[in-house]
């Protein structure tokens, strides 16, 4: 049984088809790494898994059920695309945070909403909103800030911003957690508290798609590896064995170019 | 020259006994002074807080059509806030006032008297200001970074909850600043429904120097509405103040 899967997900902006018949799938617990180069279409595709983008055409599976199919998409309801979209949790490149919010707060402010549709709310919110504090704070003590919870985005290093958003999006408890480029926007001396997180996320088989430049964390932590090239997979397949041994030509430039 | 003219002159500047009563201050002078210019200076609230409560929600409404996705009402919308902010509000508010009665075959369609001009002025102000306000909120709301709105979204928050939850106390972070400095110019523009002789502070002021109430070349009334004027926007800076800063908390 597949816990994702994704069938030929066509999108294009106006004339220009960014992404040409995507394929791909993963089992629960993989970490599935998407190298490409600028432009090849990684974000759009994070996009559109999800609900931020609608593909034009395509399927997406999870435990092998349909949840989005873009010839029927607009018969679904604002309700229905928010359970679906529950499915998956996104860590964008530059974070996010709500700065309104501490830290607990962002990680809270979710679950709380949706603890609020539970029919069970009106008579047991108390016990419930003080699990979702206590959930809270486990899952910031994971990403290393029980001392920070308190404290606004605005005060946080944007390491510790990335790692509170990594909890936010953990706290809903998602099937599959995207990261788009999570380290992109860190000092360079940053992105090894981020890597380690991921790498630890890996380690409790969190089933996980990242986009990274970091091709060396990329073959370390993930199972598989799917290049990207101007909108299709040019090649997908074992972590270390794509790196070391590519057998596409366009993987094969582009991994040349990180090694200088 | 007219004999008005030189009646006034001759009371001012000439006539000694009347002179002495240029800087006149005693009790009872004090006490109709006073009384007077704070009838004016309600009519001036008046004006001011119905400007506030008609423009503040007008604007938002003039600021998401100039936003809208159906261009003949966003053009709409732009070319109105255009002609608004291009032109002075002395000008639209005396268009207002006296153009309708030229136009229209039943005459004016103001009632008569005060309570006609207060309508003419609360008119002007609430389409002049809605306009500047509508500006405000564009800028606010395009502020935000989408990126707010996808985190809501990927989170599963409903578009109400996203605007509720996450957009509007940053949107009003934004906007408190360029708000409290329109409110502020509000407090003087007031004055400008003068122009149609609507009794407000300055209107009471000037009523001493040029006779009303038993007194006429009485100078300092006129200066002292100042007073009001400063008094009442210290209390609105010193209010907008304290909620910036209470908003200051996060950036
Ligand atoms: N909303 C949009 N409207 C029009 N074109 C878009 C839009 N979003 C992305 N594109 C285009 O789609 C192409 C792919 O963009 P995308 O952001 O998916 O690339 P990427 O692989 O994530 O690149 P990078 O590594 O730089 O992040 C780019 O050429 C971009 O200009
Ligand atoms: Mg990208």
């Amino acid at each position: 049984m597949s816990i994702l899967t994704v069938k030929d997900i066509y999108k294009n902006f106006g004339r220009n088809e960014i992404l040409k018949g995507i394929s791909f799938d993963m089992q629960a617990g993989e970490v599935l790494s998407i190298l490409g180069s600028s432009g090849s279409g990684k974000t759009t595709l994070l996009r559109c898994l999800n609900f931020l983008e609608k593909a034009d055409a395509g399927q997406v599976y999870v435990d092998d059920a349909l949840i989005f199919d873009a010839k029927t998409d607009k018969k679904m309801t604002a309700r229905e695309l928010r359970s679906k979209q529950l499915n998956f949790g996104l860590v964008f490149q530059n974070f996010n945070l709500f700065p309104q919010y501490t830290a607990m707060e962002n990680v809270c402010l979710a679950p709380q909403l949706l603890a609020r549709e539970n029919p069970e709310y009106k008579t047991h919110h108390k016990e419930m909103i003080e699990k979702i504090r206590e959930d809270a704070a486990s899952l910031l003590e994971r990403v290393g800030l029980s001392d920070k919870k308190d404290f606004y985005p605005s005060q946080l290093s944007g390491g510790q911003q990335q790692r509170v958003s990594i909890a936010r999006a953990l706290a809903l408890a998602p099937k599959v957690l995207f990261f788009d480029e999570p380290t992109s926007a860190l000092d360079p001396e940053l992105t090894g508290e981020i890597l380690n997180v991921i790498r630890s996320l890996a380690e409790k088989d969190m089933t996980m798609v990242i986009v990274t430049h970091e091709i060396e964390f990329a073959k370390n932590v993930s199972d598989t590896i799917l290049f990207m090239d101007k909108g299709v997979v040019a090649e997908q397949g074992p972590a270390v064995e794509l790196i070391e041994n590519p057998k596409n030509e366009r993987t094969r430039a582009f991994l040349q170019s990180f090694k200088r | 020259m007219s004999s008005a003219f030189w009646q006034f002159q001759t009371i001012s500047f000439f006539n000694k006994t009347h002179s002495e009563r240029w800087f006149l201050m005693d009790f009872a002078v004090i006490s109709t002074v006073l009384s007077a210019l704070t009838e004016g200076f309600m009519q001036t609230l008046k004006l001011f807080f119905i400007t506030l409560l008609g423009a503040l929600p007008l604007g938002l409404i003039i600021s998401f059509g100039s936003m809208n996705r159906f261009a003949p009402l966003r053009y709409l919308c732009k070319t109105l806030v255009w002609i608004i902010r291009g032109t002075p509000l002395m000008l639209q508010l005396i268009i207002i006032f006296y153009i309708p009665g030229y136009l229209f075959e039943g005459g004016n369609p103001w009632p008569s008297g005060e309570s006609g001009r207060f309508l003419a002025a609360c008119t002007a102000f609430i389409l002049n200001y809605a306009c500047y306000f509508s500006e405000i909120y564009r800028g606010g709301i395009e502020g935000v970074p989408v990126g707010q709105q996808e985190a809501g979204q990927v989170l599963g928050l409903t578009k109400s909850q996203v605007f509720f939850k996450i957009t509007l106390l940053q949107m009003i972070k934004r906007i408190l600043p360029p708000i409290s400095n329109e409110v502020i110019t509000l407090v003087k523009d007031t004055s400008i429904a003068r122009i149609i002789s609507m009794q407000e502070l300055i209107w009471a002021g000037y009523s001493f120097l040029k006779g009303s109430h038993g007194y006429s070349g009485l100078i300092w009334p006129l200066f002292f509405t100042g007073v009001y004027y400063l008094l009442f926007s210290g209390l609105l800076t010193i209010l907008f103040g304290k909620l910036e800063k209470k908003l200051s908390y996060f950036k």
